[in-house]
């Protein structure tokens, strides 16, 4: 991975030695339970993915281990790659329901108040 | 591992032991304990041939879909539905199944308050956008006191925290994060207020009086003394902005004659995670939708013990045929006071639970943002993150 010397990087891939790239240690910095857990649950929904844990390295550290093992020889950066579209997908459709619930409110509102 | 034969449902899974658990090796992850009881529970309603529809109570849906608060203690807390846990069930992503089961509801809304429910989503996500609102939407806050006089009996550090703490009504949405190692605040990143108050005797005071509202003049300090000072085209960029202090009465000092503070503040925009200061919400919570069944009726007294048991309007006595029966009328209400485990003759034909999936959220703002701008900003800080890794991952793929 190619991390530019003078600017902190934001995510590196840890990979064990005599490994394939299907079991993959993401280190995401500046992240923790927030990104972390949600997702992990969309790459656990991956039937592709054999296992997918993160751990936070030590309270004083604002990184995060992200660990992902696949089946069948698949990249474990697809999977990631994926899980982060799908979280996007994901996001974006509760923005626009959560925004419609709430217009929705507002004019129920003005018709009571006329 | 988690026993899951609780006593009441005891006679309905009949043949359980028998269907015995069939727990899979190779199930790497956390929830491989849950993997068991799974196949254990599917075992065992196949047993029944599902009967009476009992799937709700005691079966693998439940453990699916409702957080039981037993005795001593609560069972299938974890989320366990992913590919592979339960024989029969798909439970890989499906972005169409997901939009077609979401949904949110709206309570009721109003300048600082929100209540709404969130449904179809798992914990992971929903408390992924609490976190957010507590730590991760920014706001404006004073970050540095230039302390020009200060002759009050408040310290300056102290002063200068807390005037830190004072919500400014300002929309952090139209500056930029100041960056590090700038000594100067320019006009996108910083806004200057400025505190100049100088206590006075009142010369119109009753000779008296010993109340300190009539002897002094200016002797508490409020943040409605706190006066915006434009920075370069600030004044032409904000026209109508009224940027001020969301509270007019914060008290912020106190005063004695001939005691002054006269400070000059650069506030800037910054996250909760940094400091509590820039938190834009009072409260960001949720909770779980109470569910509660009655197993079996419940008459006569032992209706009017139940009522007692639960919050005012959870259980509601209808008379049928000059008997008193028990009917769970809105669950909602509930605090969960686990009262009913104080009575035997009850407890087991209760069912306490919660809708695992149904978030009931509370948002209190401090007043910088309406309360739903807040939620919106919360879900674009996620997807903001989630941004940042695949951009970074097409760049290195590039190189």
């Amino acid at each position: 991975m190619a991390e530019g010397a003078e600017r902190k990087p934001l995510l590196e891939m840890v990979q064990a030695d005599g490994t394939d790239g299907n079991c993959v240690t993401f280190v995401l910095h500046d992240e923790d339970h927030t990104l972390g857990n949600s997702l992990r649950y969309m790459i656990m929904k991956n039937s592709e993915v054999e296992f997918c844990g993160y751990s936070i390295t030590h309270p004083s550290e604002s990184k995060i281990n992200f660990r992902i093992q696949t089946r069948g020889g698949l990249l474990a950066i697809e999977p990631f790659r994926r899980g982060l579209t799908e979280l996007v997908d994901v996001c974006q459709h509760v923005l626009s329901k959560f925004e419609a619930s709430i217009k929705e409110y507002r004019a129920q509102r003005e018709e009571e108040m006329d | 591992m988690v026993k899951t034969k609780p006593v009441p449902y005891a006679s309905a899974v009949k043949g359980e032991e028998k269907a015995g658990a069939v727990s899979r090796d190779g199930e790497a992850g956390p929830c491989s304990g849950a993997c068991a009881v799974a196949s254990t529970l599917v075992a065992a309603s196949r047993a029944r041939g599902g009967e009476r529809g009992m799937a709700a109570r005691g079966g693998v849906e439940e453990m699916r879909s409702r957080v039981v608060l037993g005795e001593f203690g609560v069972r299938n807390v974890h989320t366990t539905d992913f590919p592979g846990n339960y024989p029969g069930y798909d439970d890989a992503w499906d972005q169409a199944e997901f939009e077609k089961n979401f949904r949110v509801d709206v309570i009721r809304m109003d300048e600082s308050t929100l209540e709404f429910d969130m449904v179809g989503i798992d914990a992971a996500i929903a408390n992924a956008f609490r976190r957010i609102l507590l730590a991760e939407v920014p706001t404006m806050a004073v970050e540095k006191v230039f302390v020009y006089n200060n002759t009050s009996i408040v310290q300056d550090e102290i002063l200068a925290h807390r005037l830190g703490l004072v919500p400014i009504r300002a929309d952090p949405r139209l500056f930029e994060y100041k960056n590090q190692g700038d000594e100067e605040g320019t006009e996108i990143d910083t806004l200057q207020f400025q505190l100049k108050i100088k206590c006075s005797r009142n010369p119109c005071a009753v000779k008296e009086s010993s109340d300190p509202n009539e002897l002094y003049i200016n002797h508490r300090v409020y943040s409605k003394h706190i006066t915006w000072v434009p920075l370069g085209n600030q004044a032409d960029l904000f026209p109508d902005a009224d940027l001020r202090p969301v509270h007019d009465d914060i008290l912020i000092a106190q005063l004695r004659p001939g005691q002054e503070i006269d400070v000059l503040m650069h506030c800037v925009k910054g996250i909760g995670k940094d400091h509590a200061k820039f938190s834009p919400v009072a409260t960001a919570s949720y909770r779980l939708l109470p569910d509660i069944t009655l197993l079996q009726p419940i008459e006569g007294e032992a209706a009017e013990t139940l009522k007692k048991c639960f919050s005012p309007g959870v259980i509601e006595i209808q008379n049928i045929k000059g008997k008193k029966v028990a009917r769970v009328a809105n669950a909602r209400m509930d605090t969960f006071s686990r009262e009913i485990f104080r009575h035997d003759d009850l407890k087991n034909f209760v069912r306490l639970a919660r809708v695992r999936d149904h978030y009931i959220f509370s948002v209190e703002s401090t007043g910088v943002l309406p309360p739903d701008v807040l939620v919106s900003e919360a879900i674009k800080v996620l997807i903001g993150k989630c941004r940042r890794f695949l951009d970074e991952l097409d760049s290195n793929h590039m190189d």
